[in-house]
């Protein structure tokens, strides 16, 4: 007997009913694996994934958290069509958010309305270096942009220690490695009084719109998709992709960096050592999710957001650490590839002397 | 000069040992073609659970065995997905570690800050009390030389072997070996499983050895500066040795030089990671301009299946 796996044709159903189906069995692992663990396997996934949602102040949280991940999720998404793998947005998250907070902090005693666009701009144009580096060693040497954007994540991380402990640490803040609060005139607006939801929500679904737009109706969106579908016939056709990689490298360097500016400008107000919960990480899992397609990856990132208030609920009434929340995002994307790949082909097992099965 | 240097080295090659177990595996899981970007995440299944159950049986060997098998389990999830249902192989190596550095948070919360026995020394009468060399080469544990010995087997195993044959013969070309009739599946699996175990003693010599106790996320990236060495290695398992010490040498050198020339810490601490970028860049360089037979397998990352 033997394994096979024969291709169905394509249904528009399973880029739906894949994901549903992943959530599904991430939620009933999660309970086995509570249940192993000695937890109340119901309490603590009612504290998971439902309790974030059942009061108005958590809901908004939801966009609090969700939009940077729909955001970088956004950029990264046009890379991933191309096959170009940029998996250091933290880090380019992080030096968008320094290049915003270095900003703020040199104009934090003067009050315009110019400052807070200048910050965003800095943290797109700190993004988009970071991540160019990537992109050149790629396009110039040939060096596989996985293991240098990475790379450069460490590196972008270890900048900021260097810059909150040193130079840019508050003068009147007792010596805690953080920065000055930045000023009023620094601040992201927000949305709804009471909360912290911010205006960057509302860039992070713009942009998902223009990025879908993009995608879907122009020149350069097919391009981008032709250079991973089909390399071969990419190059007959004149797209160049070293073009491609320049481009997704680009856009998702400075959507990560603008979301380190929305971060360090909207909810936490100042630079701290660690800006993120790895933001930059999880949102290489909305993209797929999300099927990096912009109106899934919107939804990808609520569901996302979800498990990282689920994940602080759940640190607070079980005592269990962050990282758990790492464990149902890991789980959510080994299911999802699972189901497509079980969506996409029929498994059958064949007799191993069957003529059909020629190899043994 | 020599009193420093000596227990310099001495510490870089343990730095090193941890790079070298998960480079040697994850080299012969890319000569079958098969790409898996998850040795954090499996090291850190290995560095957890070979704790955990050197502090539950009191035994270092019980340890070392679970850690080999908690990195299997984790190269299994992984092969099922990208061996049998074809999954992305970046993706689902992505989601190895994301999955690894959560699941071993989770489960190895109540070990933090418990205290194990290190792996003892091993004191070869005679050779441990000869002057430098002693120090320097035989007063390490078992892992260390297990590392270098398992460089040498796996050269062997490539090179010199008929199963090494067609392992690299499914990594060059896996529709070529099929129709020889060369099981491709199983021998990819047989790989990742291989590479798995690897990784997992790589991060149990880092929670038993290394730094004896358990913290989440004690790998601090060198799962992925494993894969990089990989790249240096050209796929060779001798240069993945050289190149292990190299880095582990780097390591060292920026903790004994932190605080030098009035620099910040963090400058050395970035070290490693730019030396990585750097000797990736020179590598790919060098390859691009004209073969030192620097290649990676044809078929790295290709998934496979069986076409009638």
């Amino acid at each position: 007997m033997r394994l096979e796996l024969v291709r169905r044709p394509e249904s528009p159903w399973f880029g739906i009913v894949a994901p549903l189906l992943a959530v599904a069995l991430t939620v009933a692992s999660g309970f086995v694996l509570f249940l192993a663990l000695g937890l109340d396997p119901v309490e603590t996934l009612y504290q998971f994934m439902l309790a974030p949602l059942t009061t108005f102040q958590s809901l908004t949280e939801l966009g609090v958290k969700g939009a940077p991940l729909a955001l970088i999720a956004t950029g990264l998404a046009i890379g991933f069509r191309a096959n170009v793998w940029n998996i250091g947005a933290e880090g380019q998250l992080i030096i968008g958010a320094i290049a915003a907070g270095g900003v703020a902090l040199a104009f934090w005693n003067e009050a315009g309305w110019w400052i807070l666009p200048l910050m965003l701009a800095a943290s797109v144009a700190g993004g988009m270096a970071w991540a160019a580096i990537p992109a050149f060693l790629k396009t110039r040497f040939g060096v596989n942009e996985i293991l240098t954007s990475l790379m450069l994540t460490y590196v972008a991380s270890l900048i900021l220690q260097m810059l909150v402990f040193g130079p840019w640490k508050d003068p009147d803040g007792f010596n805690y490695p953080q920065t000055r609060l930045f000023s009023e005139a620094a601040l992201l607006p927000v949305l709804i009084e009471g909360t912290r939801l911010h205006a960057g929500a509302l860039v992070a679904l713009l942009a998902a719109l223009a990025a879908w737009f993009v995608m879907a109706r122009t020149v350069t969106g097919f391009e981008i998709a032709v250079v991973g579908d089909a390399p071969q016939a990419a190059r007959f056709a004149g797209f160049s992709t070293r073009r491609t990689v320049w481009l997704s490298f680009l856009v998702g360097g400075g959507a990560a960096g603008l979301a380190g500016a929305f971060e360090a400008a909207g909810p936490i107000g100042q630079l701290v050592p660690v800006l993120t919960p790895g933001y930059g990480f999880t949102a290489i899992i909305v993209a797929f999710l999300g099927r990096l397609s912009p109106p899934g990856i919107v939804a990808a990132a609520a569901l996302m957001a979800l498990t990282y208030i689920g994940g602080e609920n759940a640190q607070i009434t079980a005592g269990l650490p962050q990282a758990a929340t790492g464990v149902f995002q890991g789980m959510l994307l080994f299911y999802l590839l699972a189901t497509d790949g079980l969506l996409r082909f029929r498994i059958r097992l064949t007799g191993a002397r069957s003529p059909r099965a020629a190899q043994p | 000069m020599i009193d420093f240097l000596i227990p310099v080295m001495a510490a870089a090659i343990s730095a090193a040992t941890p790079l070298l177990l998960a480079a040697t595996g994850e080299l012969v899981v890319e000569r079958s073609g098969v790409l898996n970007l998850g040795i954090e995440g499996m090291m850190l299944m290995g560095a957890m659970a070979g704790f955990a159950a050197a502090l539950l049986t009191g035994s270092h060997l019980a340890g070392l065995l679970a850690a080999a098998l908690a990195g299997m389990l984790m190269a299994l999830v992984f092969a099922v997905l990208t061996l049998s249902l074809s999954a992305n192989q970046v993706a689902s190596g992505l989601a190895l570690t994301i999955f690894g550095i959560g699941l071993s948070a989770l489960v190895g919360a109540p070990y933090v800050g418990q205290p194990v026995p290190a792996l003892p020394k091993l004191d070869i009468a005679g050779l441990s009390d000869l002057p430098v060399a002693g120090p320097l080469l035989f007063r390490h544990d078992g892992l260390v030389y297990f590392s270098v010995a398992a460089v040498a087997a796996t050269w062997w195993f490539l090179n010199r072997t008929h199963a090494g044959l067609k392992l690299r013969a499914v990594g060059e070309s896996a529709q070529a070996a099929h129709a020889l009739g060369h099981p491709v599946i199983a021998i990819r699996y047989a790989a990742s499983l291989f590479g798995g175990a690897m990784a997992g003693l790589a991060g149990a010599f880092l929670s038993l050895s290394y730094t004896p106790m358990w913290m989440e996320g004690m790998t601090a990236g060198r799962g992925w500066i494993a894969l990089a060495l990989v790249v240096f290695s050209a796929w060779r398992p001798w240069r993945a040795l050289v190149g292990a010490y190299l880095f582990g040498g780097v390591g060292i050198v920026q903790l004994h030089a932190q605080g030098a020339w009035g620099l910040p810490s963090e400058m050395f601490s970035m070290l490693p990671y730019v030396a990585t970028v750097l000797v990736l860049t020179v590598i790919s360089a060098r390859s691009q301009a004209g073969g030192t037979g620097s290649r990676a397998p044809a078929d790295l990352g290709k998934p496979f299946r069986a076409s009638r």
